[in-house]
């Protein structure tokens, strides 16, 4: 029982992780991108290449993996995603979604749509027991890693300079602009940021998710849920969102795996009923 | 200006909004001659009446009432359901099946309504993906009423009305879906040219003002959400009773984005559009598919992003010029 808790909680880390970035894009442009998950998509496929074919070790692969969704993020950001946030949510949904399109297609076509896998380092693999309570090496290894970003991107949003700014235009962007803040590249860095996060997060989630070109379809769902669950104008929300999900994903597909995603679902749907502005906004319309 | 005079000028005013112009009479002959002229196309052909049927569904609710769905597909799959179930255990008439898919759909559109009327457009998005997610799961996981993935096979249909048998050809049933589509288009049209659909517009372009004027937003809301869902039901109906399957695709969510793309290309808040809409997509999924099988979703995701980058109205535009301007208050409906 314990171990699936540990399961979960391992789990959760990694939606967090993928999810949070999208939460801040949202949260400060207003924008609904529902092709996050590419990003995610792209960091995974870049971690497995680097492995397969240049033979790089996995702890190198992963901030490639970083390094590339950022990039790309970069660059869609200036090309295509700035005409489209002064555009209603309507056609950000619609572009979004043709972006995710194209990238399943995409990835079907160049790598084939076979479910992807990984060789974890020796290290890595297996797992001991605490007290009764089996823990894979693997997922100590990712709550690790991902609470320590959790807790550095926590501090980078309440103490940090850069934090301070951020916030100051999520709350709002006109005076935030007129006080000089630079929303604009601001919101680049952060679209980066958050791909890369993603980027990062798919490569650490092949080994608990699975890799195949469908994953930004399956997960949308996901990282949507911890975006609208946890608001968007705080680390710690998505990050309580993202706990609940893996959990509750976890412990439902363990004990009534019958049901299977419904839970998680009729969750969501429930939770917006009773809290439409997300489960830890604060009062503000 | 008395209160009877300007009830007269409101009355004058959405009469002449219901009268129907020349292109309209156009429209429907050619797609009855339709029959006649491209004996080679009809399954093809009703694929497009089908999804037509679907698309008024959406336009209704996106284009006139402005509530926004990612879950549209939901209403499909319960009409498809509800009438593959009815043939398979109860009654193949094909009219009964009917009514009986959209009576189901509508009543979960009923039952989802205060859900979905409440919040942003953003909250809106969500809770209509989520219903629709949850009906999938639903339907996959009560694999013994559904048939699981493996659909629900083995669906018979009686004759419609007793008289016209369904063929390998798709006689029977581009007709039977094409006069379903017309009938129902033509309540759509009353619909909205009625005080009724006038209100609705009000609400779509500002809603606290038209509760200010009386405009009992929720239900007006609600009930244009369960005509559309019964829309949505009677063309899941449809498509089940004509392929003579049901499968868990119709609840998939790839039907919802393929609706969206279907009004995106004829323009939602005049009913036509969804009629154009899936002729055009329809005619474009089948060029691409005899071109590149597999890959027919990086076009269509293509397709999305180019249409959304370069102003959806383009199309849409062009259109209305063609078909004349069909309803006087569906002026700047382009949403």
């Amino acid at each position: 029982m314990l171990t699936i808790l540990f399961d979960g909680i391992a789990y959760g880390m990694v939606l967090f992780v993928l999810g949070c970035g999208l939460s801040v894009t949202m949260g400060l442009m207003n924008f609904v991108n529902l092709a996050h998950g590419a990003f995610a998509m792209l960091g995974g496929y870049v971690a497995v290449l680097a492995m397969q074919r240049l033979g790089l070790p996995f702890l190198a692969s992963l901030p490639l993996a970083f390094l590339a969704a950022a990039l790309v993020g970069i660059v869609l950001e200036r090309l295509v995603y700035r005409p489209m946030y002064a555009k209603s949510h309507l056609d950000q949904v619609m572009f979004s979604i043709g972006l995710v399109f194209m990238a399943v297609a995409g990835t079907d076509w160049l790598m084939g749509s076979t479910q992807q896998f990984i060789r974890l380092p020796a290290w890595l693999q297996g797992r001991f027991e605490i007290a009764g309570i089996g823990i894979g090496r693997y997922r100590l290894f990712v709550i690790a890693i991902c609470g320590l970003l959790a807790i550095s991107l926590h501090w980078g949003f309440t103490r940090t300079r850069f934090g301070s700014r951020l916030r100051a235009a999520v709350d709002d962007a006109r005076v935030a602009r007129g006080l000089g803040i630079p929303v604009n590249r601001l919101f680049a860095v952060t679209f980066a940021l958050g791909s890369g996060l993603a980027g990062l997060g798919g490569a650490l989630g092949i080994e608990l998710m699975g890799l195949d070109p469908t994953f930004p379809l399956k997960f949308m769902i996901y990282f949507l849920i911890v975006v609208t669950v946890g608001g968007t104008s705080s680390i710690t929300g998505p990050f309580f969102a993202a706990m609940l999900l893996g959990l509750a994903d976890v412990l439902g597909k363990y004990l009534v795996p019958q049901l299977g995603a419904f839970i998680i679902y009729a969750l969501m749907v429930m939770l917006l009923i009773i809290r439409p502005h997300g489960l830890f906004a604060r009062g503000r319309a | 200006m008395s209160a009877a005079a300007f009830e007269a000028r409101v009355r004058e005013a959405l009469r002449a909004g219901r009268r129907w112009y020349p292109a309209e009479f156009l429209f429907w002959l050619a797609a009855f001659a339709a029959f006649l002229l491209l004996p080679g196309q009809l399954l093809l052909l009703n694929e497009v009446a089908i999804l037509a049927l679907f698309a008024l569904s959406l336009d209704l609710v996106l284009g006139y009432a402005g509530i926004v769905s990612l879950g549209h597909a939901a209403f499909l799959g319960m009409g498809a359901y509800a009438a593959g179930l009815l043939a398979r255990h109860v009654t193949a008439d094909p009219l009964a099946g009917l009514a009986c898919g959209m009576a189901a759909a509508g009543l979960l559109g009923l039952a989802t309504s205060p859900l979905v009327l409440r919040g942003s457009d953003l909250t809106r998005l969500m809770v209509t993906l989520g219903v629709a997610l949850i009906l999938y799961e639903l339907a996959n996981s009560f694999a013994s009423v559904t048939g699981g993935a493996d659909g629900l096979q083995g669906i018979m249909m009686a004759p419609v009305l007793g008289l016209f048998d369904f063929d390998l050809f798709g006689r029977t049933a581009y007709l039977y879906s094409l006069s379903v589509l017309f009938l129902l288009f033509l309540v759509a049209r009353r619909v909205v040219g009625s005080p009724f659909g006038l209100s609705l517009r009000a609400i779509r372009d500002n809603p606290l003002r038209a509760s200010a004027s009386g405009v009992p937003n929720g239900r007006r809301l609600a009930a244009v959400y369960a005509l559309a869902a019964a829309y949505a039901g009677a063309a899941g109906a449809l498509l089940a009773q004509t392929t003579q399957f049901v499968s868990l695709d119709v609840l998939d969510f790839h039907r919802s984005a393929d609706l969206m793309l279907v009004l995106i290309i004829g323009g939602a808040g005049y009913l036509y559009g969804g009629l154009v809409g899936a002729i055009a997509f329809k005619l474009l999924q089948d060029g691409i598919a005899s071109l590149t099988p597999q890959y027919w979703m990086f076009w269509i995701g293509l397709f999305l992003v180019l249409f959304v980058l370069g102003g959806r109205e383009v199309i849409h535009g062009a259109v209305r010029a063609v078909v004349g301007r069909v309803a006087r208050f569906g002026r700047g409906a382009a949403r």
